[in-house]
Formats: structure tokens, C-alpha cells, sequence
């Protein structure tokens, strides 16, 4: 028997540590001989901390959910000790729901095996694929079994992973790189982080494969300083690799050398282009340059380098154990394997979904996320970060895949998926995007320096209800300029929020402008704030009020001063009686 | 604050640097890594720091200070004992990291990048944490490590300031 306590992130921010050291605080005072472990990050985020009790033969006797440290004593004392499960804490039917339609590749052993144990990944059948690759395998076979399997890089520009090992196989060096992109920048996209906590081994036999194929010796990590976590399971999972022999000199007795080390970046979205990570890697500032030449030609140290991404790593092991063909039956023609998604925003059930490529939005949304929170009407869903665009809600039945994605013009990316409802302002949304790639251009290239700026300028105008006749037309010149005028995908893409938005919601940009009003009720500027007859007159709003806007006798009902209003909503926030009317 | 080592002159005692700069100096690309033990040890990367790295490892202070302001985690100002990190990561933006933010500001009397007169807090607003599922998520560093707080409120968040400033002044006095 042994208790598994989900410590992700996501379940340390909502007390699993706690929950744990509880759980071997009772057990011990029972008298009992049972060991508290520790896994990754299950995937239902929304139901942490969760805690599984393994019975004999490590079969899972039961999955607790929301284990505050409150309720261990009682789950110790029914279950642990008198042998029946305690009903209401298990996971439900529906939550369940949640993993059981997933198909998971990538996420096969997050939140099921200890990450900080290497003979936890070996049992499950760990570093048996570098085993096969190195012993039964050339490295143009595992370059043709990857390109069998289809897999595209899960970065976001869904380029196809064969391919670029190839061209790093081919160029000539005297030392190769393989290099895995961790550093996980777009702002709520979280699969990277998912996998190097619950799954470092994984992405480590990835790597390996891979410098296999190219010929690298050498393989570097760039992963995000603002993951501790995963830096720490990271370096224990390095360590324990090279003491099983899984990393150093000679591997596997076949006289091939690959070690890994690992470099914490320093926090730049535009270090996600790959000639700016080389730069950063480097110790320089993390600009680009111009392509070619390729960092498969020219890379780290001038030397051929490739570079992929977690999730693209993940696939690896699988694929070489299972065939690129199992893998390749998997998903659409042209899109094959799966995708994991960061669901979060205004969705029930957030947390890490992996679904087969080609599963419409709509299965992902109502279906594994069971639609929207507080049952608010679903308005769009924000796809690929500040370099992706808004898909509105009547795209509902887009099929998730690289083409039918780009097509509504946002794009897979790395997997973020924003759910949005009625109250959030898609002109909002736009400026918010802005803001981040305005704060994030390096600035080597004017378009994108001083253009985000502009834009973001005029969006901040509009959202101030200062929008003027003509800025929709200025923003889509300025969007077609920067696109055109930018080196790297940073620029190239950063219009793409303001695009889609006003693709698809067009009538929200014109009330901003004409109408100055926010349908969303999002932007302050454009708010105006009313009491209706629900006023009991008990004074709490006008005593609140730090402009003093609100009068009126005790008792009676209370009027808002709109020259005085400062918009800050305190009076709505304070009244017991929802009498404030915020249009 | 550090009143040893940010003050200038031949009173900066970089002693604790010697072991970072024996292993990375001569390490070609290291710059990076060994800003980043700087900012362990003392926090933050003073000028004096800057000038101290560039004699010893060879490098302009100009590229050294050119790097430190490309990234974000960077300071180039001491911060308090607690770093608030306020997640503005985009499902925190839909789910109200402006209200969270509103909260603190109003409640310690600091905006971005401030810290307050007594030293306790200081107030960073950070792209994305990774914790998408509880937006709005802030971690907040202190001298214990790191602790995340997620699904926020403007009442829990003040609730989790004053647990921490209470438990600060408690220690001091």
C-alpha cells in the first residue's frame, strides 16, 4: 500500500504539501507502515490536491480530490486503517470524464510515477527506446521511423521534427547540439512545465534519441528561471541518469557519448525564436538574426545545432518503442500524433488535456472541459498566445489540427488554450496582448519596436474611450507593416491578436469607437454605474466611495454624481442588495 | 539592506563572489549564469557588482549592464524581504490579475516594481507563472522559498499580505 500525493505546481499552490506532511503526521500516529510519495502533475488542475491510495500490487484503490490538510485524518482513519474508502472525497464520475476521454502520448507518466525516481520511469518501461535506438538502430533509422511517425514540432510552428535532424545530421561540425527549448514564455501555456515536473526522464531519453540521430554529444536545456520545480527534478533526474549510465560516456556499451546540462534563462518571450535562445545560450543578449544560415549549419559556437521543444522531446521514447506508425495513426493526415492543452480562463474544468490532432474545439471545451464557468455564455477562445489569434465562438466545430487552426488565423502554438466569456472585452484582450510583445520586442527591428508601440497606443486610446473615426483601418496598415517588416516570428506574429479580434469582432471595436461603449462591461473608462430601486438606502456604498460620488438620505435610495464617478467600481463591490447596475 | 556590498567604494565585499567567478569566469558564455549567482547572493546586481564582474572576467561593464537589462529578472535595485510575483499571464488577465493588483497596491501602497518604506514587500508583475488553472496565481519569495497562492480574490490576497507582514513584524520585534 503507499499514499501518492499530485505535486505539480498546481497542487503546491493549493496545499498538497501540506496535505502530505499530514498524511505521514497521522499515519505514523496510527501506528501504520505506509510510504507518502510524490507524482506530477495529474491534469485536473481544478481538483488539486489530489491524492491516490495504491492497494496491494499497486493497483489504484481510490483517487481523493480537493484534500485540504483538514480531511486527512479521516481518509487515514477509514481507509487507510479500516480498509473502507471514503466515498464523498473520492473523484466523481464526470471529473473523471476528464482524463478518460484524453489520449495521452506525451502525458503518459505525469501524475502516475514519482518524478524524482528513476527506477519509477524504468519500471514503467524507461530507457528501453535509447536502449533500442542505440543498439538496434542506425541513426538514419530513427530519423525514418520519426518521419513515419509525422510528429511536427510542438513549439508552434509545427515544422516537421525529421526534417531538421536530418539537416543537422547532415552538416558537418566538429561538435553538434541538441538543444531542448524549455523556456516556456507565452503567457498561460503551462504543458512544458507539466512534463519537466511530473516527467524529466521522459524529455531526457528524448534528447538522447535525438543527438543519436544528428550526431550531437552534447545536449543543452534552456528552461525558464520561473520554474524552480522544474529546474529541481531536472538536475536530480540528470544525476540520477548518469549513475545509471543513461547519460556520460559509452551509453549502453555502443561507444556513443550524449550528456546533458542544463542553462536557466533569464526571462524573454523573443528567446523562443531560435537564433535569439543561441544568443542567450551564448551569454549574449537574446536577439535574432537573420536565417539562414539555420542553426542546422550554423548554431551554438557557430557549430550545427538543432533545437526542439518539451513536448516534441516527449514524443520521442513513445515513438521509438511503439513505431512512427502507431503514433502516425494517431490524429489527422496532415497533423498526426496528439496535442496537450493548457486549458484555462473562464473554463470549468481547467488543467492539462491531451487529445488526439483533429478533435474539434468544441469536444475540448464542452466535453473534457465541461463548458463554461458559471454557465456565462461562451464568446472565443484565444489560441498560440500573443503570436496567436481569438477563435470565435461560431468556429465552435473547428477540428483542433496545424491547418484548420491557422486557417481562422490563430494558430496550435504551443498549446495555450484561453477560454473567454461574455465579459471579457475583445478589444481589451487585443491591448492586453500588445502590451506583453510591445514590452517583449528586443528591438532590433524598427516595424516591431516602434510598431507594437503605435498599436498598442491607439488600442489603449480606444479602450479609454478615446477611439477615434479611421483606427480600425490604422491598425490593420500598421499589422500588415509590422508582419512585413519584422525578422523574427515575434514581430511577424504579433499583430495577430489585433487580426483576429477585429476579424471576428469588429462590432466591439465600433461601439468602443462610435458607441463608447464596453459590451463586455470590461472597460472601466467606458462604464457608467447606476443604483436601482434595490437601494435599502443603508449607506455603505456612499461611505465607500472614495470620490465621494454617491449621496442620499438614510433609508432612501442612494444617487451615483456620473461627473464625479471615477469608475472603480467600489461602490458595486460593497452593497449587500446588488442594487448596482453597471452598464 | 545590504549596507556592505551596495554602497560603493572600499567598503563592496565581494568576497562571496570569488567561488562563482573561479568556476564560470573562464567558462566562454557563462555571463548569464553567473549574474544570475549574483542576484542569489545579494539579491539584486548592483553597479558596483557590474564594474567588480567586468574587471575579473575581462567584459566591457557596458555589455554586462547591456545583458542585465535585455532580462527580466534582472534587478538593478535591492527588493524587500518578500517578493510578491503577481501572475499577469493571460488567463490571469481574463480572470482579474487588474483587481488582484488593484488589492495590493492599494494595500501595501506600492505599484510595480516599488517596495515598501519598512523593506518587507516588494512588487513584481511577472508574465506567467505556469498556473494557468488557479488564475490569478501569485507566488511570493521570501526567506523560506517560494509559496504559490492561486484562485485569488481581493480578500484573500489582502488576508495573505497581512499573515506575512504580521509574521515579519512578529520576528523583528
Amino acid at each position: 500500500m503507499k499514499v501518492v500525493v499530485g505535486q505539480g505546481s498546481c497542487g503546491v499552490a493549493t496545499g498538497a504539501k501540506k496535505t502530505s506532511a499530514e498524511f505521514e503526521k497521522h499515519i505514523a500516529a496510527a501506528g501504520l507502515d505506509i510510504p507518502v510519495e510524490k507524482t506530477g502533475c495529474v491534469g485536473n488542475c481544478y481538483l488539486e490536491p489530489i491524492v491516490d491510495i495504491y492497494g496491494d500490487g499497486d493497483v489504484l484503490a481510490a483517487r481523493y480530490v480537493r484534500v485540504q490538510p483538514a480531511k486527512v485524518e479521516e481518509i487515514v482513519e477509514k481507509h487507510l486503517k479500516g480498509g473502507s474508502i471514503v466515498e464523498e472525497l473520492v473523484i466523481s464520475e464526470t471529473d473523471e470524464k476528464f482524463l478518460s476521454s484524453q489520449k495521452r502520448i506525451v502525458l503518459r507518466n505525469a501524475g502516475v510515477i514519482n518524478p524524482e525516481s528513476i527506477d519509477a520511469y524504468i519500471a514503467v518501461g524507461g530507457y528501453k527506446a535509447i536502449e533500442k535506438a542505440l543498439k538496434d538502430m542506425s541513426p538514419e533509422e530513427v530519423i525514418e521511423e520519426v518521419k513515419i511517425s509525422g510528429l511536427r514540432g510542438r513549439g508552434g510552428a509545427g515544422f516537421p521534427t525529421w526534417f531538421k535532424w536530418d539537416a543537422a545530421k547532415k552538416n558537418r561540425g566538429a561538435n553538434k547540439y541538441m538543444v531542448c527549448n524549455a523556456d516556456e514564455g507565452d503567457p498561460g501555456a503551462f504543458m512544458d512545465r507539466s512534463v519537466l515536473e511530473g516527467d524529466p526522464h521522459s524529455l531526457l531519453e528524448g534528447m538522447t534519441i535525438g543527438g543519436f540521430a544528428m550526431g550531437a554529444n552534447e545536449g543543452v536545456i534552456y528552461v525558464r528561471a520561473e520554474y524552480p520545480l522544474a529546474i529541481l527534478r531536472l538536475e536530480m533526474a540528470i544525476e540520477q541518469s548518469r549513475g545509471k549510465g543513461f547519460l556520460g560516456k559509452n551509453l549502453f556499451g555502443t561507444g556513443f557519448d550524449f550528456d546533458i546540462r542544463i542553462k536557466a534563462g533569464a526571462g524573454a518571450f523573443v528567446c523562443g525564436e531560435e537564433t535569439a535562445l543561441i544568443a542567450s545560450l551564448e551569454g549574449e543578449r537574446g536577439m535574432p538574426r537573420l536565417k539562414p544560415p539555420f542553426p542546422a549549419e550554423k548554431g551554438f559556437w557557430q557549430q550545427p545545432t538543432n533545437i526542439n521543444n518539451v513536448e516534441t522531446f516527449a514524443n520521442v521514447p513513445w515513438i521509438i518503442a511503439n513505431g512512427g506508425a502507431a503514433f502516425g495513426a494517431v490524429g489527422t493526415d496532415k497533423s498526426k500524433g496528439t496535442k496537450v492543452f493548457a486549458l484555462a480562463g473562464k473554463i470549468k474544468k481547467g488543467g492539462l488535456v491531451e487529445v488526439p490532432m483533429g478533435l474539434p474545439l468544441k469536444d475540448v471545451i464542452y466535453g473534457i472541459g465541461d463548458g463554461i464557468k458559471n454557465d456565462k455564455a461562451f464568446k472565443a477562445v484565444q489560441m498560440g498566445g500573443p503570436s496567436g489569434g481569438c477563435i470565435p465562438a461560431s468556429l465552435i466545430d473547428t477540428p483542433v489540427d496545424y491547418e484548420n487552426i491557422t486557417k481562422t488565423g490563430a494558430i496550435v502554438g504551443s498549446g495555450g488554450m484561453i477560454v473567454m466569456d461574455e465579459t471579457t472585452c475583445m478589444v481589451d484582450m487585443a491591448r492586453y496582448f500588445l502590451d506583453f510583445t510591445r514590452k517583449e520586442s528586443c528591438g532590433k527591428c524598427n516595424y516591431c519596436r516602434v510598431g507594437t508601440k503605435r498599436m498598442l497606443e491607439i488600442l489603449e486610446r480606444i479602450t479609454r474611450g478615446e477611439g477615434r473615426d479611421g483606427d480600425i483601418e490604422l491598425l490593420t496598415e500598421l499589422a500588415e507593416k509590422i508582419k512585413d517588416g519584422s525578422m523574427c516570428g515575434l514581430g511577424q506574429t504579433a499583430p495577430n491578436p489585433v487580426l483576429t479580434t477585429i476579424r471576428y469582432f469588429r462590432n466591439e471595436y465600433e461601439d468602443h469607437i462610435y458607441n463608447k461603449k464596453c459590451t463586455a462591461h470590461s472597460c472601466k473608462a467606458l462604464l457608467t454605474f447606476e443604483i436601482t430601486d434595490k437601494c435599502t438606502g443603508c449607506t455603505l456604498c456612499s461611505r465607500k466611495c472614495p470620490a465621494m460620488a454617491i449621496s442620499g438620505e438614510r433609508k432612501q435610495k442612494h444617487v451615483i454624481d456620473l461627473d464625479k464617478c471615477i469608475r472603480c467600481g467600489k461602490c458595486e463591490e460593497s452593497c449587500n442588495f446588488g442594487a448596482i447596475l453597471r452598464d | 539592506m545590504c549596507e556592505n556590498c551596495c554602497k560603493g567604494g572600499a567598503a563592496a565585499d565581494f568576497t562571496a563572489l570569488a567561488p562563482v567567478l573561479e568556476k564560470y569566469g573562464g567558462v566562454k558564455g557563462s555571463l548569464i549564469t553567473i549574474l544570475q549567482k549574483t542576484q542569489d547572493i545579494y539579491g539584486y546586481l548592483s553597479l558596483d557588482a557590474i564594474n567588480y564582474i567586468a574587471a575579473n572576467i575581462g567584459v566591457k561593464p557596458a555589455k554586462i549592464y547591456g545583458v542585465a537589462t535585455f532580462y527580466t529578472q534582472f534587478r538593478l535595485k535591492p527588493i524587500g524581504k518578500n517578493l510578491i510575483m503577481l501572475c499577469k499571464g493571460t488567463a490571469c488577465h481574463v480572470n482579474g490579475a487588474d483587481l488582484i493588483e488593484e488589492a495590493v497596491t492599494e494595500f501595501l501602497g506600492i505599484s510595480d516594481g516599488e517596495t515598501t518604506s519598512d523593506g518587507l514587500f516588494t512588487l513584481n508583475n511577472v508574465a506567467c507563472l505556469g498556473c494557468c488553472s488557479l488564475a490569478p496565481v501569485m507566488m511570493v519569495k521570501g526567506a523560506d522559498g517560494e509559496e504559490t497562492f492561486g484562485n485569488l480574490t481581493k480578500d484573500s490576497v489582502r488576508a495573505v499580505l497581512k499573515e506575512i507582514g504580521d509574521r515579519e513584524k512578529g520576528v523583528a520585534v
